[in-house]
């Protein structure tokens, strides 16, 4: 077996064993269907707290199902049914006393394809506090710059926070997006192949801003790049026709995957 | 970019195509120059000829056209005859002449020829011989112009007074005497009325002596006298002051003699209230239909059948909505109301009768689907992600639809508002059954609580061409009228869809442009 990358050190020290790690997320045996096909069989797996996990796996393989199942977003697919669990600080996400709106603030999203809203950067990133309320005018700026510091954004926009968020480059808006999820607060930020649509040196900000944001929140990160799990993830899971076959710190998965199959796919996808 | 070179081999599509569009523009074009010209020259200041007949008789008149009697030959003016319009209806029978040009001696254009416009009889042309002021002479011969013209800014003087003392004065005291006896109210109500007579009485001293062009003479009350203009004596500037004078009248003033003359106010007014009444009430309801059938309904056998049945009203005959109106808002709801809340008024309708009201919402009715379809493609075309983002955020689904979708779907609520107007302002078979009248001078917004009257029915510009064309009782003096007021209609709705038009235009260059994928 050759070894084909070595992943980076993370920055964060020397990764502790991965038992002893605290979770953020508990998913046990959760299964998913869209009407009666089924997406995800069965999944058990833990999401580390203040780590980046990235999902790995072929195309339709069920990662973005998944990732959206972690923020409730299939509630609006009359179609889609489950059935187990998903424990956020050790409470199921799916608890009738759970609000959706609550968890959604407290489980960020950003997508493929950037989707900031019609409306100016500063709007953009006071989406989320407006809906909140209850904010000063003062505090509001405060935070916006923050947040759009946070996303290593604030620099090239500070000067036209006015303008509209559709005249940004893609992976400005990509940050942007960020940003504005990062706005309220959230404990967990869900990424969903965020650098795909971007060109490499974007790919590379918003890999370093992953990084970076670790030390204030849990991400969870589904990446078709191989190169890029190796680079910013602690965590690895690879998942195949919803089932997950293989889940280990990111070094050992790469360098030393214990079954044939996680091999090949890596392989194939690195060569 | 392609190239559009139409002289590449492509065959003859690209012509065909370019063709029939310089078609409809030259179509268009065509249109709008024949309703400006007929419509417009109406209110220019045509010459007023003295023509002598062969006979020894004399005529004075506008020329209007000239026809080739039927069955005669020759060339030049052999069997051919022109028309007059020769006016002065109260002296003879009617107000157009036709003379065979053969039978004409001599035809000047004297200055001293008037045309006055009066409030009964029509126009009056001849000479103006004296002005007299209770039976003594203030003018005669060249000086009576003068004296008339003084006399005529005067009398405007009190009619302005006239109309102010009945609106300021009498109405509100009539208003405070109807709700109970009030002594001071009446005193001070016979002490305006007796102001009214004196006005009138002043008003009325003063005379025209008249003299048609065959020397036959009329005496004519100086009231009645609206406007007085010496054609051939007006310079080209007098006359486009004139005829811009008589443009704005046009649009200013009601129509008189039973809508063969005068303005065309209460009908433009009735006309774009209408349609804004008609707006606030389609958008609404057209554009929650669109929100559920698209944003909260279960897409499925259900939803396909309402669009279906949502595009075929679409294509339902604009009268067939009128009977329904007539029915179902004007006898069932509206004799409802009556019954109702306006019992003391019965059997006389309040509601129960055709009424801005109804009209707007038989048309609201009637461009509910073209406000639903555009709304919903509008809908169809936000990408879910920008949902999914709002619902990410923590929104809920009202604050997504409210904060995130409604406005991006704005241009495409207003390109069906846009197309709403343009479908409601021409309708005029629907109104006939549900409010339309051939004569409401009084609008339906006035000073009277509450304020805006949605039982009275209205004056429509749509109606008003149908009614002045053919329930006149001369087309032929209408007919530049109708030219007039089809020209005005044009014109009102592209004004109301230019506003709708701008303010889209706002909204996209507000929200910027579609997002970059
Ligand atoms: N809305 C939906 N309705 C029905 N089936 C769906 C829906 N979304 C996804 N699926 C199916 O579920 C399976 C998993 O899809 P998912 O989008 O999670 O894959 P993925 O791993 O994210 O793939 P990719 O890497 O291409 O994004 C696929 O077979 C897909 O066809
Ligand atoms: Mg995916």
């Amino acid at each position: 077996m050759s070894v084909l990358v070595q992943p980076r050190s993370t920055g964060s020290g020397p990764i502790i064993d991965f038992h002893r790690e605290a979770s953020c997320l508990e998913i046990e045996d959760l299964s998913l269907a869209y009407g009666d096909k089924p997406a995800l069989r069965g999944l058990t797996l833990r999401v580390p707290r203040h780590r980046v996990t990235a999902f790995i796996g072929p195309s339709g393989c069920g990662k973005s199902t998944l990732l959206r199942a972690l923020n409730r977003l299939h509630d609006l697919n009359e179609e889609v049914s489950h059935e187990g669990k998903v424990l956020l600080e050790g409470r199921d996400i799916h608890d009738p006393e759970v609000a959706v709106a609550e968890l959604r603030r407290r489980v960020g999203m950003v997508f493929q394809v950037p989707n900031p809203f019609p409306m100016s950067i500063y709007d953009n990133v006071a989406f989320g506090l407006r809906l909140l309320g209850g904010m000063r005018r003062r505090q509001m700026d405060d935070v916006v710059e923050w947040a759009l510091t946070s996303a290593a954004l604030w620099h090239e926009v500070k000067d036209r926070l006015r303008a509209s968020a559709w005249s940004l480059s893609g992976g400005q808006q990509q940050r942007l997006v960020i940003a504005r999820t990062l706005a309220v607060r959230p404990e967990v930020l869900l990424l969903d192949e965020p650098a795909s649509a971007l060109d490499p040196i974007s790919t590379l900000k918003i890999e370093e801003l992953i990084r970076n944001l670790k030390s204030q929140l849990t991400l969870v990160l589904v990446t078709h790049n191989m190169q890029q799990a190796a680079r910013v993830s602690d965590y690895t899971a690879f998942l195949q026709e919803g089932e997950l076959v293989e889940y280990g710190p990111t070094d050992t998965l790469f360098t030393n995957p214990r079954l044939r199959r996680t091999e090949n796919y890596i392989t194939g996808r690195m060569a | 970019m392609m190239s559009h070179d139409l002289t590449r081999g492509e065959g003859p599509w690209p012509w065909l195509a370019a063709g029939s569009v310089a078609l409809s523009l030259l179509m268009l074009g065509a249109l709008l120059v024949l309703l400006a010209g007929r419509g417009l020259g109406h209110f220019w200041p045509a010459p007023v000829a003295l023509v002598e007949l062969e006979n020894g008789r004399w005529l004075a008149g506008e020329a209007v056209k000239e026809a080739r009697l039927p069955g005669a030959e020759g060339s030049g003016t052999r069997g051919r005859e022109r028309l007059y319009r020769t006016a002065n209806r109260d002296l003879d029978d009617g107000i157009w002449t036709w003379v065979a040009l053969e039978t004409i001696a001599d035809v000047g254009y004297p200055d001293e020829l008037v045309v006055l416009e009066r409030r009964r009889w029509g126009d009056f042309i001849g000479r103006l011989m004296a002005v007299e002021r209770d039976g003594r002479p203030l003018g005669e011969g060249k000086s009576a112009w003068t004296v008339l013209q003084a006399r005529l800014v005067e009398l405007e003087v009190l009619r302005d007074e006239q109309a102010r003392l009945r609106r300021k004065t009498i109405m509100p005291l009539a208003a405070r005497l109807a709700t109970g006896p009030d002594a001071e109210a009446s005193r001070d109500l016979a002490r305006a009325n007796a102001q009214l007579r004196e006005l009138r009485a002043e008003m009325g001293r003063d005379r025209l002596v008249l003299e048609s062009a065959d020397g036959r003479r009329l005496e004519q009350p100086l009231v009645e006298v609206v406007r007085a203009w010496r054609p051939n004596a007006m310079s080209p500037v007098e006359k486009l002051a004139a005829w811009g004078q008589g443009v704005w009248r046009f649009l200013a003033e009601g129509p008189r003699a039973a809508n063969t003359a005068g303005g065309v106010w209460p009908a433009i007014f009735g006309t774009v209230l209408m349609v804004l009444l008609m707006s606030v009430l389609v958008t609404p309801f057209g554009v929650l239909a669109a929100i559920y059938l698209n944003e909260v309904a279960h897409q499925g056998r259900f939803t396909r059948l309402v669009r279906i049945a949502v595009r075929n009203l679409a294509g339902v005959p604009s009268i067939v909505y009128g009977v329904f109106g007539l029915g179902v808002f004007v006898h069932g709801i509206g004799g409802s109301l009556d019954a109702w809340f306006f019992e003391e008024a019965l059997p006389s309708p309040t509601f129960g009768t055709g009424g801005l009201l109804w009209a707007s919402l038989t048309l609201a009715l009637l461009t509910l689907p073209v406000v639903i379809v555009a709304t919903e493609e509008g809908l169809a075309r936000i990408p879910d992600q920008q949902r999914e983002g709002a619902l990410a955020l923590g929104a809920t689904r009202l604050e997504m639809l409210t904060r995130v979708v409604l406005p991006m779907a704005t241009p495409a609520m207003l390109t069906g508002l846009i197309l709403a107007v343009a479908r409601a302002a021409g309708e005029v078979a629907p109104l006939m059954l549900v409010g339309v009248a051939k004569l409401a001078p009084q609008v339906p917004v006035d000073g009277d609580f509450p304020f805006l009257h949605l039982e009275r029915k209205f004056m429509h510009l749509g109606y008003h061409i149908f009614d002045t064309a053919f329930h006149g009782g001369d087309v032929q003096a209408a007919l530049p009228l109708v030219y007039a007021t089809a020209l005005l209609l044009v014109l009102v709705i592209l004004v109301l869809n230019l506003t709708a038009i701008f303010l889209r235009h706002h909204l996209k260059v507000r929200h910027g442009a579609l997002p970059r994928v």
